[in-house]
């Protein structure tokens, strides 16, 4: 039957040019969630029309009849044996401590500072353990890059600690001595070099300053797909310096982004949201917004955020940002706007710029070209922001260095003979490094030390590999973007055996007993004043250095070099970290393989983005493959048909396709991207895309959990007028502009009149009624919720083939819905748990009463009361509940590692049950009983959610709404507060502010059509 | 069309009803008592690595309850001591003592000592000893006298319905706060009248007691 349902969707294909037909036909703007949705696909169609799709195909590997009479018969046997007997639960043993550990009350966790090496750079956590398990990561609030919040890398870097694929033995030679010995005699002869990633580490910089010393032949190289060539490159070029620029986003009232994505890349990116959302946060009319422009050329959460959003082909933005910095009165510069760029929103753009008096930021993005930068630097100086938004300061990293150029020297190196025997400190070149250096063969013909988390394609092929530390086993530390310098602390000791990159450098430095504790302590002991011990014991606690934050530069500006030409053809190729697994070094994480994709909600693949208009002049639709040339090489890549793509451009994401060698989850994941990218072009270039033979079914979420009409008609469009989405007001969304013509009862968030009645009498919640407001102006879609939701509940990871038929088990998910124009939509998300609704429509119909409310408002699940007749979830609108088809839990716990991060205060589900948000009621009881311990109630903010903790936007607020004065008071207090399907009167819980967009006055419409 | 039931089927089909009836409700009951006495093991001394004596320390010696289960007021676990709180004393007294010698032997061998659990609460249920104390739940509510045990045996039948007696009815039970580690306690005659006074002293929420989510996540 999945076969044939399989056949069904294979053969659905989108008709783009029907799709613009009905939205023309919209009356006012469309909303729509996407192409399957407009297409009214049959895959679409059932899952809109069941809650649970081809659920009567359970196993794909089920048993024959034959045996299923056998197994049903001996289970009944065994039934009535089981009933005349009361199970007798075996006895448990209590192992208390032999020295119980200092501050280890059993039961209570500890947490501890410390942060994640992403990259090079830190992003502060506070890591969770419970008797010496560390169970989870929530952000430092002390840490300039994570301000307490957390982005999905970080949040299931915990599941990276445990993954049962983790290299465990030492290959090459019987133990680490002997490695330590092969390792001093390459060193000691000529032709030794070592190649790391991104290094701010202190210690590690101190350590490869000795090694230089000990071994002075021995070379340094870099590399790292997540460093910023481009703009290291850009700041040499603008300044003759490798500076580093910080923004404040705060401050800034006019942001213009040229292509980046500064809310979903780069180190500072939860630090920026923070900063761009706080600026963002409207309660009443009285608040104030800033404004962004984006323009690029594929969709990014950025953009999404945008309130003007214009689209543009890769090669188009030195045009553009040349025009943009010749009408500020940049020196040099010039460029014409390319014809598909509307010239009345660049002229408001340039007004609004000038306008903001310096409280403006231009921020061009990591991929473009070094010249663009230079631009966006002389434009920040022209319009006075530096100093106000725009920060310099010396670059933090040990070396600054243009990565791609280093993979290229080193390349060549090896090829000249002057490199024979290589140090690999955690990388993984053989997969990332360009394809046209064919670092491979190179490597291969040498002597080769590979220090990895994982025995990937690099140490498949190394003479000797040493299995690594993960952060959380090891002592060491690194830089926040800003400089400032965390020292991490492990919480575990290092599974496998595994080493740390300063052990393996104290080996080959001769000492190979060094432990990372003593390593990391020298590098300090030399340079601290006053006590040693109180600054230790004082950094570690609070997880950040006082005072290490690189100090302000004063930067002088060079004159602009010549205007660059970037190549431009037919099709333009655009290169992109995935926004989950990165370049793929998260690539065998379950919960960043499965949590969807942002915008596009796609799970488990990377794909081709093609715009809509490009997918009818190439004939092909979703799940098509097509070919992708770049030079002589070619990669065959699903097509995935992207709303707001720049026209005959192709993006695709990097870290995936990662053949044999990555693990169980990776292997044989989606395309090597990184088969077409080349050293000269590494994040855009011009290439070829020919239709290939063949469809690879593509699984995305977006189409699930749908709401239907009321009417209960299910082709949303039949009338070819309006969606379920228009008709039931799902989205609410307006200007500044708008609020402020109508401060009191705005209309866009109150569309129709709202008339609540009931026969039945309101329950008094006379002591704490939890609730919670998501506030969809900031929210930006990028998935930390969810991921963090699911380390803090236990939540299985599913695989693939359960998620296209409707299984996935994330209490939260985060829908997206597209308005307007099909080539230039605007976009609006929405996050949606369980809405712990007051007249919960599920608890009625719970045969078991396995579904109750209780005196707080929450709406409970008792697991061990459900019986699994899904009733409840028949019966939710909001299509929030999950369940547990198959013993996801079990099967993910087999492995005893797994099971060792479980969150203990949560239970772990089994099959057949149902299961959905609870609002974390362990942690509303923890913080009751504490509270109530000391005698007092529970102060506003004390109990937090894990997905309100997580969100970088502070889009999440929860607490109790009878405390006067709290947070969540002032949200629901509103005048944007509004109730999804607030019309069936379910009085929900958790409500939203409707999205405030805010739009330059002088351009009519919000989004302007453009491309 | 032939008679296939005889007239005496009536008075079978009836008996055979009231018998089911009565069949059902004797089942039941039977099954609860059993449940709940039989095989629940209540008063059932458990055997344990070490001859550890309640009676001994607690009772004779007057040994504070906090002293080994340390984290009994602020923690859900009330904590089962380490090797190391034994040998705090028994490092000078009674050394050598054979009733010792596993107590010596996990402190010389660093392993710690395996005790047989004998209050055992579900998995789904959170249990917080912390809560209870604060409130003024005394510990031989449900441990019974500790203090004149010899060997440990559960007291208490710990099903949800024993559990709900007192969620349900707190002022039952509960007892001033200088009484909870007071293992001779008796509850006055007039407790309905002191337990509600002290419902509302100690700010019990009776509301909240009784609600799925106090008790299971």
């Amino acid at each position: 039957m999945i076969k044939e349902a399989e056949n069904k969707i294979n053969n659905s294909t989108l008709d783009i040019a029907a799709v613009r037909e009905k939205l023309s036909k919209s009356q006012g703007k469309a909303y729509w969630l996407g192409l399957e949705e407009l297409s009214n696909t049959s895959e679409f169609q059932e899952f809109l029309n069941e809650e649970f799709p081809r659920q009567s195909v359970a196993y794909e590997n089920s048993v024959d009849r034959r045996d299923f009479l056998k197994l049903l018969g001996a289970s009944l046997a065994l039934a009535g044996l089981t009933s005349c007997v009361r199970p007798v639960r075996p006895s448990e043993k209590i192992v208390p401590y032999v020295k119980a550990p200092e501050e280890m009350v059993p039961g209570r966790p500890l947490f501890f500072a410390s942060a994640i090496n992403q990259g090079g750079y830190a992003m502060g956590v506070i890591a969770e353990s419970h008797q010496g398990r560390p169970t989870r990561v929530e952000g430092n609030p002390d840490h300039p890059a994570s301000l307490g919040a957390m982005d999905v890398t970080t949040s299931a870097s915990v599941l990276g600690l445990y993954d049962p694929d983790r290299s465990q033995t030492i290959v090459g030679g019987a133990d680490f001595a002997a490695f330590a010995t092969a390792l001093q005699g390459a060193a000691g002869g000529s032709g030794f070099a070592i190649l790391t990633e991104t290094v701010t580490s202190p210690t590690l910089a101190r350590q490869l300053a000795q090694v230089f010393e000990a071994y002075p032949q021995t070379r340094w190289y870099q590399y790292d797909q997540l460093h910023n060539d481009n703009t290291l490159e850009g700041s040499r070029l603008a300044f003759g310096e490798p500076v580093t620029t910080r923004y404040d986003f705060n401050q800034a009232d006019v942001i213009i982004s040229l292509g980046a994505d500064f809310l979903g890349e780069g180190p500072a990116r939860i630090r920026y949201t923070k900063d761009f959302s706080r600026r963002r946060k409207v309660l009443s009319a009285e608040n104030t917004m800033s404004r962004l422009y984006v323009m690029e050329s594929t969709p990014t959460i950025t953009g999404a955020m945008a309130d003007h959003r214009v689209t543009i082909r890769p090669s188009q933005i030195v045009a553009v940002a040349g025009y943009l910095a010749g009408e500020l009165g940049v020196a040099g510069a010039e460029g014409a706007l390319p014809e598909n760029v509307n010239a009345e929103l660049v002229e408001a753009l340039l007004a609004d710029l000038q306008a903001a008096n310096g409280r403006s930021i231009v921020i061009p993005g990591d991929g473009e070209a070094p010249y663009v930068h230079a631009l966006a630097h002389a434009m920040n100086s022209a319009l006075g922001s530096v100093g106000t938004t725009v920060f310099y300061h010396e670059n933090v990293e040990a070396q600054p260095v243009n990565h791609t150029e280093q993979i290229r020297a080193l390349t060549a190196a090896i090829s000249a003979g002057e490199v024979t025997s290589l140090l690999v400190l955690g990388a993984n070149p053989l997969y990332t490094a360009p394809i046209d250096l064919n670092f491979a063969e190179a490597y291969s013909g040498i002597t080769t030390f590979h220090v990895g988390q994982y025995f990937d394609e690099t140490a498949a092929r190394s003479t000797w590999h040493v299995p690594q530390t993960h952060y959380l086993e090891t002592w060491s530390d690194a830089r926040a973007f800003d400089g400032t310098v965390t020292i991490m602390q492990p919480l575990i000791s290092p599974f496998y055996n595994g080493k740390s990159d300063h052990e393996i450098l104290a080996a080959l430095l001769g000492d190979a007993e060094a432990t990372s504790f003593q390593i990391v302590q020298d590098t300090y002991t030399a340079n601290v004043q006053g006590d040693f011990d109180d600054f230790w014991r004082q950094s570690v606690f609070a997880g950040v250095i006082a005072g290490t934050q690189a100090p302000l530069t004063e930067v002088t500006l060079a004159s602009l070099p010549e205007t660059p030409t970037l190549s431009s053809g037919e099709y333009e190729i655009q290169f992109k970290l995935d926004p989950s697994i990165l370049d793929g070094r998260y690539a065998n994480n379950g919960w960043l393989q499965e949590v969807p994709k942002p915008l596009t909600k796609i799970v488990w693949d990377n794909v081709a983005f093609i715009a809509p208009a490009t997918a009818e002049t190439l004939g092909v639709s979703n799940h098509d493959i097509v070919t992708l040339t770049v030079g002589e090489n070619s990669v065959n890549a699903p097509v995935w048909i992207m709303p707001g793509q720049a026209a005959n451009t192709v993006t695709v994401h990097l870290g995936f396709g990662r053949g044999e060698n990555a693990g169980h989850t990776a292997n044989g994941v989606g395309f090597n991207a990184n088969v077409i990218r080349t050293s000269d072009t590494p994040w855009q270039t011009v290439g070829g895309v020919t239709r290939a033979a063949g469809r690879h079914k593509i699984v995305t979420t977006q189409i699930h959990w749908r709401y239907d009409s009321p009417s209960g008609e299910n082709d949303t469009w039949a009338d070819y007028k309006d969606s379920t989405t228009q008709r039931r007001h799902i989205i609410r969304h307006g200007t500044l502009a708008e609020l402020q013509a109508e401060p009191e009862y705005p209309k866009f968030v109150h569309p129709v009149a709202e008339e609540a009645s009931d026969l039945y009498p309101d329950f008094a919640y006379t002591s704490y009624k939890w609730g919670m407001v998501v506030d969809m102006t900031v929210c930006t879609g990028c998935n930390a919720c969810v991921v963090a939701c699911q380390s803090e509940n236990n939540i299985p990871v599913v695989g693939k083939k359960q998620v296209a038929v409707g299984r996935e088990m994330h209490w939260i998910r985060i829908d997206t819905y597209y308005g307007g124009d099909l080539d230039n939509p605007e976009f609006y998300m929405q996050p949606v748990a369980c809405m712990h609704c007051e007249k919960a429509p599920c608890e009625p119909v719970c045969p078991v009463g396995a579904t109750v409310h209780d005196n707080e408002g929450l709406n409970v699940m008792v697991y061990n009361r459900c019986v699994g007749t899904r009733y409840c979830s028949n019966n939710c609108p909001y299509k929030v509940r999950r369940y547990n088809f198959l013993q996801y839990a079990e099967l993910t716990s087999t492995a005893t590692e797994l099971s060792l991060m479980q969150n203990p205060d949560v239970t772990v589900r089994s099959r057949g049950v149902m299961e959905k948000c609870s609002y974390c009621t362990q942690r509303i009881q923890q913080g009751y009983i504490r509270a109530e311990n000391q005698g007092r109630k529970i102060a506003d903010g004390e109990v937090v959610t894990a997905c309100q903790s997580a969100c970088p936007a502070e889009a999440i607020i929860f607490g109790d709404m009878n405390t006067e004065g709290s947070a969540i008071s002032s949200h629901k207090g509103s005048v944007l507060n509004y109730a999804l399907l607030g019309e069936l009167n379910t009085v929900p819980r958790s409500t939203y502010l409707a999205r405030l967009r805010n739009p330059n006055p002088g351009l009519v419409t919000g989004t302007e059509v453009q491309s | 069309m032939p008679n296939y039931f005889p007239p005496n089927s009536n008075a079978f089909a009836k008996w055979l009803i009231w018998g089911g009836v009565v069949f059902t409700i004797l089942l039941v009951t039977s099954l609860t008592v059993f449940a709940r006495t039989f095989n629940n093991k209540v008063g059932v001394p458990v055997a344990q690595p070490v001859a550890f004596s309640h009676a001994l320390h607690s009772g004779q010696m007057g040994i504070d309850c906090r002293y080994c289960h340390t984290s009994v007021e602020v923690a859900a676990s009330a904590n089962v001591p380490s090797t190391e709180v034994c040998m705090a004393c028994h490092s000078q007294i009674r050394v050598g003592s054979p009733q010792l010698a596993n107590v010596q032997q996990s402190w010389d061998t660093n392993t710690p000592i395996e005790w047989n659990r004998v209050y055992d609460v579900a998995d789904y249920v959170y249990f917080n000893h912390s809560a209870h104390i604060n409130k003024g739940m005394g510990c031989s509510e449900c441990h019974g006298q500790m203090n004149r045990m010899e060997a440990v045996w559960k007291n208490e039948p710990m099903t949800m319905g024993w559990c709900l007696e007192c969620h349900r009815n707190p002022a039952s039970r509960v007892r001033p706060r200088e009484e909870v580690f007071n293992m001779e306690y008796r509850r006055p005659e007039n407790q309905a009248e002191l337990g509600a006074v002290l419902v509302a002293e100690y700010n019990i929420n009776l509301e909240k007691l009784p609600q799925c989510s106090t008790c299971h996540r």
